[in-house]
């Protein structure tokens, strides 16, 4: 099912049915030709599905559950599937035969290993000792466990245990009326309203074949709320190499962007403003103008505190050559995101499957993987979509309509949907069942796959940088766990 | 001795101008200070708001056959942007009650009931805070964060958030508590020494908000525990949390 030059959230009919040998296999050619596993997943109609894509193209494609419940693993040839296969493994028990690292991902309700009883990696080397840190934090985050294995100061291994913050929010959203999910998807990360917003919308849209209004302001939300992701981390980066100033003035022009998104819908974080079939919220003149101001005041100063801050010589030294990732890692584990635009993978939904037009886009990206990367890549990409901003709100048209009538769904389709959020792909795939709710809803957060960046990233580091590696790459728990 | 003149100075240029360019960021008084109309903070019921009827379109059903319930509303909007005339969403974000009780809003009440609670003596200068995050999304867990930034400042008051629960005087807790993060979140209540405090911040941690139902969740900590502070919102705002804390500590 070849889908060529999308620039539309597909729709499709639900795809042939194809043994598992030829199943497999096309995934195998399709790797080997640069295609990118974007979403593996078991549905309850007991099939397995894969959608792979490279830019501009996406293929969907589906196989029965083996009647073994046993298939060869996929991770040992492409290490990108690896979480998608220990997902499978347990939502469905279905087992990737020479799986790696068959672990438990969430540990959701009824599932065989409770959180508490997760067997970590150990060694009974006396060079070795572990540390554990874990699930609650020193500082004001989610909760999730690391579990460090040490030869001295430096880490040999770094396990990263999840499923602290899972809601079964999936079976929430296919219980009742797909389209009054809107405050459930808010929640999937409450940093990420409108990336996950947006492909939900787009996604239930695509299912009733009926287009949105105000996709400029849906746009602009979006690059805001990039801009305030992005400053949040570079303040966390600087507070963690004692660079306080950093941290303060990050901390403050992530204030003014997001009390700007408040001025828009009424919540920093751009809760309520997205809905089916538009926003809820329009722009008036006044406010146009007084985001103009604001976004180029920000600009200014984004650029002046950077600079001061890339001056620093001993903050330099910390970020310099920490927690790397190489170009070929970044490509093999398919990560997505700052993750791997830092080392030089250049994936954007914005410009791969582009649900906007985006004239002039191009995808920023540094070379050397390491933390001075991808602080120097959230910095590019804050003044590009600051210059984005400018032009969307030159753009905008306070008396367009905001909100468009949506049809009821189409029953028995596929709908996918990829926006490029703070943390990169998101991709939400659904099949609706009848005109009102969906059969099967998955959610795939960039963090899903990230995550292993930063084990690989901190191996060999001292454990002192552990933090920082961990900063760099700013993942979400609730978004990974559901 | 070589000293790199030019590079310092160029250097310590940019600091100052950086600095210079930043301004004075702190809120002067976040206990009064004006916010966004945009924000939709504390409701106002008409007398005669048809309370079944705003309850069908409500996501977490905080509507009451006494009125809304602060502590289930998510505050999105749906209710006042169909039925303007029975319910507004005030930029009041003055939203904090010292029991479950005092979260609902009766028609026609305009403020929240005065709070009866309050900290002994010795924390009206120094109060320290153990965040728990038991399936919060972040949005809670940013605007706590964001509570102790350089704007909202909430440190002036002697509040602070550290890192060991031995060092806290209260368990701040964001999200609905999921299976997973119960036996944590009883262990790190458990580490606080007597005596000690409970703070629910956000519609998930009161209620457990759209997670309410959630076959994951697991809410029996609070059927142990009483909060001595309710703080509403989704998330809860930074000025709603600063002026929350400091009414316990210092009176409203």
């Amino acid at each position: 099912m070849l889908k060529t030059d999308v620039n539309y959230s597909p729709v499709l009919e639900p795809p042939q049915i194809e043994s598992l040998d030829s199943f497999l296999d096309r995934i195998r050619r399709l790797v080997i030709q640069g295609f990118q596993p974007l979403a593996f997943f078991g549905t309850n109609e007991k099939l397995i599905y894969a959608l792979l894509g490279k830019p501009h193209e996406l293929e969907l494609f589906c196989t029965p559950f083996p009647e073994s419940l046993h298939y060869p693993s996929l991770t040992p040839e492409f290490p990108a599937f690896q979480i998608f296969e220990r997902e499978l493994y347990e939502e469905y028990g279905i087992v990737p035969s020479n799986h790696p690292w068959l672990k438990s991902v969430r540990h959701p309700l009824g599932g065989s290993i409770k959180i508490e009883d997760y067997s970590f990696l150990s060694s009974d080397s006396k060079l070795i000792h572990e540390v554990g840190v874990g699930p609650v934090h020193a500082g004001v985050i989610e909760p999730g466990h690391f579990r460090f294995l040490m030869q001295g100061e430096i880490v040999e291994h770094l396990e990263i245990q999840l499923g602290y913050q899972h809601r079964d929010l999936i079976n929430m959203l296919i219980s009742g009326s797909l389209a009054q999910k809107m405050p459930l998807v808010e929640t999937i990360a409450g940093d990420t309203v409108i990336g996950h917003g947006t492909a939900y919308c787009r996604l239930v849209e695509s299912l009733a074949e009926s287009s949105p209004q105000a996709n400029d302001i849906r746009s602009l939300l979006l690059e805001m709320e990039r801009v305030a992701m992005h400053l949040s981390t570079l303040s966390a980066l600087a507070g963690d190499v004692a660079y306080i100033m950093g941290q303060n003035l990050f901390a403050a022009l992530r204030t003014t962007v997001i009390n700007s998104t408040l001025s828009i819908c009424g919540s920093r974080f751009g809760k309520r403003a997205l809905c089916v079939g538009g926003v809820n919220y329009p722009l008036n003149k006044t406010l146009i103008d007084t985001l103009k101001a604001k976004m180029h005041k920000c600009a200014v100063q984004i650029r002046s505190t950077t600079e001061a801050m890339f001056a620093c010589t001993s903050l330099l030294s910390r970020f310099d050559d920490t927690g790397k990732i190489s170009n070929a890692d970044a490509l093999r584990f398919g990560f997505s995101g700052i993750s791997a635009k830092a080392s030089g993978v250049a994936v954007d939904a914005r410009a791969d499957f582009p649900i906007w037009g985006y004239p002039g886009f191009e995808v920023q990206t540094e070379s050397t993987g390491d933390v001075y990367a991808r602080a120097n890549l959230r910095y590019m990409e804050i003044m590009q979509s600051l210059q984005m901003i400018q032009e969307l709100l030159d753009q905008i048209d306070p008396s367009a309509p905001i909100q468009a009538p949506v049809n009821e769904l189409i029953p028995d389709r596929i709908a996918i949907s990829i926006v490029e959020g703070a943390r990169g792909r998101i991709v939400h795939i659904a099949k609706s069942k009848d005109a009102h709710s969906a059969l099967w809803y998955k959610v795939i957060d960039p963090s899903l796959m990230n995550w292993q960046a930063l084990s690989m990233a901190v191996a060999n580091e001292q454990i002192s940088d552990f933090p920082l590696c961990n900063k760099s790459f700013d993942l979400s728990y609730c978004g990974s766990d559901l | 001795m070589i000293f790199p003149t030019a590079g310092v100075t160029s250097k310590m240029l940019h600091l100052l101008q950086a600095r210079f360019r930043h301004g004075y960021q702190a809120i002067p008084d976040p206990l009064t200070v004006g916010i966004d109309p945009a924000f939709p903070g504390l409701p106002e019921l008409a007398i005669d708001a048809d309370l079944e009827l705003l309850n069908k379109l409500c996501p977490t059903k905080a509507f009451t056959s006494q009125g809304l319930d602060l502590g289930r509303c998510i505050f999105c909007g749906l209710c006042s942007r169909k039925y303007p005339e029975m319910i507004v969403f005030r930029p009041n974000y003055k939203m904090a009650a010292d029991s479950r009780e005092k979260l609902i809003m009766a028609p026609g009440q305009t403020v929240l009931p005065k709070m009866d609670f309050m900290l002994p003596r010795k924390f009206r200068y120094s109060f320290a805070l153990r965040s728990v995050s038991a399936a919060g999304c972040n949005a809670c867990e940013m605007e706590l964060g964001a509570s102790n930034n350089v704007n909202f400042d909430i440190s002036r008051y002697g509040v602070e958030t550290v890192a060991s629960p031995r060092h806290a005087d209260a368990l701040i807790l964001t999200g609905p508590i999921s299976r997973n993060m119960a036996d944590a979140l009883n262990e790190t209540w458990r580490a606080i020494p007597e005596p000690k405090y409970l703070i629910l911040c956000g519609a998930c941690a009161i209620s457990g908000g759209l997670f309410a139902d959630s076959a994951a969740i697991d809410r029996s900590f609070l059927k142990h525990w009483q909060a001595c502070l309710y703080i509403p919102g989704c998330p809860a705002h930074p000025l709603s949390i600063v002026s929350a804390m400091y009414s316990i500590m210092r009176g409203s």
